[in-house]
């Protein structure tokens, strides 16, 4: 069986999604063309998104929130604009969203929030009115869960450390979905000392869709706050923050078509009127005297520093460029044509690498609940060596432990092998994933 | 490049068929090396007499080039004096970084020229290099307790 030749319903019109996007016309290792399977680790940019950036430097280029002239009005208008932009996207409000340099920032930013009210209590120091939500105490618990990438589980297990709260996880099943009915790691782990719940949107391995709600709602039951990393999710699919119910919610521009360097933290702005500051500096502060400073309201008190104004332009651009999408057949538009495209090209994966002998999926093996995120084993061949023939054939994934080191653990496997789908990934290029895989068992004789 | 000059032979038969693997008893010195971006593991243990490496034994986890790259690791070292050793692992590590303009020499490599071809792939030189910087780190923890110095 390959691709299908008559349209697929739900499919973009990837032919001309690929047109917009100039490396994908480039050919690796010997001619081969490109066939770009790794948008989990970081997405490729199209013409208008690196239009808008180049754009941005060639016209108003300044530094934002710094100066009167005529230039740096524009730029923080640009700047602003894209704040405006990104805070649609999503279903909140300009004033909650906050520009950092990638989801791993903003994921920190909140742990630090933490922490630093923590010292800040010790002393007896002033923190910003409700600031006690982040004041932990010594066997105060912070939950997260066994899926979570290394960027959402670190700084919490620096928190615990620092401040002597406990860290407790929830477990995930031989499915890979979240356990939430296990005795010891179930939902249950959620109590009355639980002062913070971070959790995945979706796994970037298992593609899993995690049941947010539920968490969220558990964590709101003890009143702990529920932090999302939303890195694979609000690239992928319609996000709305409200309907989530969380209180903090991350991700990176960098996997959604847009620039490097830039990301953002979105949070409910009573949550963030209570947070301290993670870095300070220059554009964060209200007043400053050699004694002491007070700090800006949100969201500027988390942006010290002379912001990245082109890459959130950038960014916004690339917003816009996933709004206008439309699926083929016009029935859908925007990231729930997006979505649809991308569940389409899954469920293709899901069977024909299926069925090839000895790969074995890690992760949900139907489409429902899950994204593009594929992750698999190919028996009697390491992830290494099945990643090199691939890319000896131009097929470029990801092979490792993609930054999730304990769920590769959990799982019993050192290392996969993740294909990644997006928009301009079609099902010639799931063809071409499941044509090397099967070159890779010929060459390493494990057919 | 193509997968058959990464892949040379020797290095596919160390792999399917790994020389002296599994750990020795007495040792003197142990290490637990990790690659972190790939999870790739190996354990060496080393046991060193009057200035040779009289034991080396290995055991571990992880691709095809890191764990071949072990096995020849042991054929080339097992036996040979802790001088010469650190010569011929500073010649491999000169091999792997090369980016492969180095020329291998047999003589001093053996096995280890068929990892040539790693080089011109950054990536893998990590893999290639695992078991090497772990026996060189067994053995300068060895010697530095002192137990070449003890004689049998
Ligand atoms: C689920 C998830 N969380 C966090 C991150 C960290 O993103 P970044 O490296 O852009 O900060 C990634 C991507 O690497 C991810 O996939």
């Amino acid at each position: 069986m390959t691709a299908l030749d008559a349209p697929v319903s739900g499919l973009l019109d990837v032919e001309r999604v690929r047109a917009d996007f100039p490396i994908l016309a480039r050919t690796v290792r010997g001619g081969r063309p490109l066939v770009y399977l790794d948008s989990g680790a970081t997405s490729q940019k199209p013409r208008q998104v690196l239009d808008a950036e180049r754009d941005f430097y060639e016209r108003c280029n300044a530094a934002v929130h710094r100066g009167a002239h005529q230039l740096a009005e524009e730029a923080t208008d640009a700047f602003e604009a894209a704040r405006d932009s990104l805070a649609r996207f999503i279903g909140g409000d300009s004033r909650e969203i906050v520009f950092t340099k990638n989801a791993t920032e903003s994921l920190n930013l909140v742990a630090y929030a933490f922490s630093n009210a923590t010292a800040k209590a010790a002393h007896g120091r002033s923190l910003p009115p409700g600031g006690d939500r982040f004041v932990l105490t010594p066997g105060d618990e912070i939950v997260v869960t066994e899926m979570e990438h290394h960027a959402n589980l670190v700084p919490w297990q620096e928190l615990a450390d620092k401040t002597g709260a406990v860290l407790r996880w929830i477990g995930v099943d031989e499915e890979g979905r979240l356990d939430l009915d296990h005795p010891e790691h179930g939902l249950g782990v959620i109590g009355s000392r639980t002062r913070v719940v971070a959790l995945t949107h979706q796994s970037n391995v298992l593609g899993t869709v995690t049941p947010v709600e539920v968490v969220a709602s558990a964590a709101r039951s003890v009143g702990a706050l529920t932090v999302l990393d939303a890195c694979q999710s609000v690239p992928h699919a319609p996000v709305d923050v409200m309907a989530l119910g969380v209180d903090l919610l991350a991700f990176s521009g960098h996997k959604m078509l847009g620039p490097s360097g830039v990301g953002v933290l979105w949070g409910r702005y009573d949550v963030l009127e209570a947070m301290p500051p993670f870095l300070t500096g220059g554009s964060m502060i209200e007043t400053v005297h050699m004694e002491g400073s007070t700090f800006a309201p949100p969201p500027q008190r988390f942006e010290a520093g002379v912001p990245m104004a082109a890459q959130a332009v950038g960014l916004a651009a690339a917003v816009g460029y996933l709004e206008a999408l439309r699926s083929q057949d016009g029935l859908l538009g925007g990231m729930a044509a997006v979505e649809a495209h991308e569940h389409v090209l899954t469920a293709y994966a899901l069977e024909r690498l299926g069925s090839v002998p000895g790969v074995r999926v890690i992760g949900p093996t139907g489409a429902a609940e899950r994204g593009s995120a594929l992750s698999f084993v190919v028996e009697g061949i390491h992830a290494h060596d099945v990643g090199q023939v691939l890319d000896d054939r131009g097929v470029e994934v990801r092979v490792g432990h993609h930054c999730a080191w304990p769920l590769h653990r959990r799982f019993g496997v050192p290392a996969t092998t993740r294909a990644s789908f997006y928009v301009y990934n079609g099902l010639d290029d799931v063809d071409a994933l499941v044509e090397a895989v099967e070159r890779a068992r010929a060459f390493f004789g494990v057919i | 490049m193509d997968l058959e000059s990464l892949y040379q032979e020797i290095i596919l038969d160390h792999y399917k068929h790994p020389r002296g693997r599994g750990l020795h008893d007495p040792f003197d010195a142990e290490v637990h090396h990790v690659n972190p971006t790939c999870g790739d593991e190996l354990t060496v243990r080393v046991r060193v007499r009057d200035g040779r490496l009289e034991d080396v034994s290995y055991e571990g986890q992880g691709c095809s080039i890191s764990q071949a790259s072990a096995s020849v690791m042991f054929e080339q070292l097992s036996g040979d004096t802790v001088e010469h050793a650190l010569e011929v692992t500073d010649s491999f590590l000169e091999l792997m970084q090369g980016r492969g303009n180095v020329e291998p020499d047999e003589d001093v490599l053996g096995d280890g020229v068929a990892f040539a071809g790693v080089a011109k792939y950054p990536a893998r030189v990590k893999c290639a290099l695992l078991g090497w910087m772990a026996c060189k780190d067994a053995v300068s923890q060895a010697v530095g307790r002192g137990t070449s110095e003890v004689s049998t």
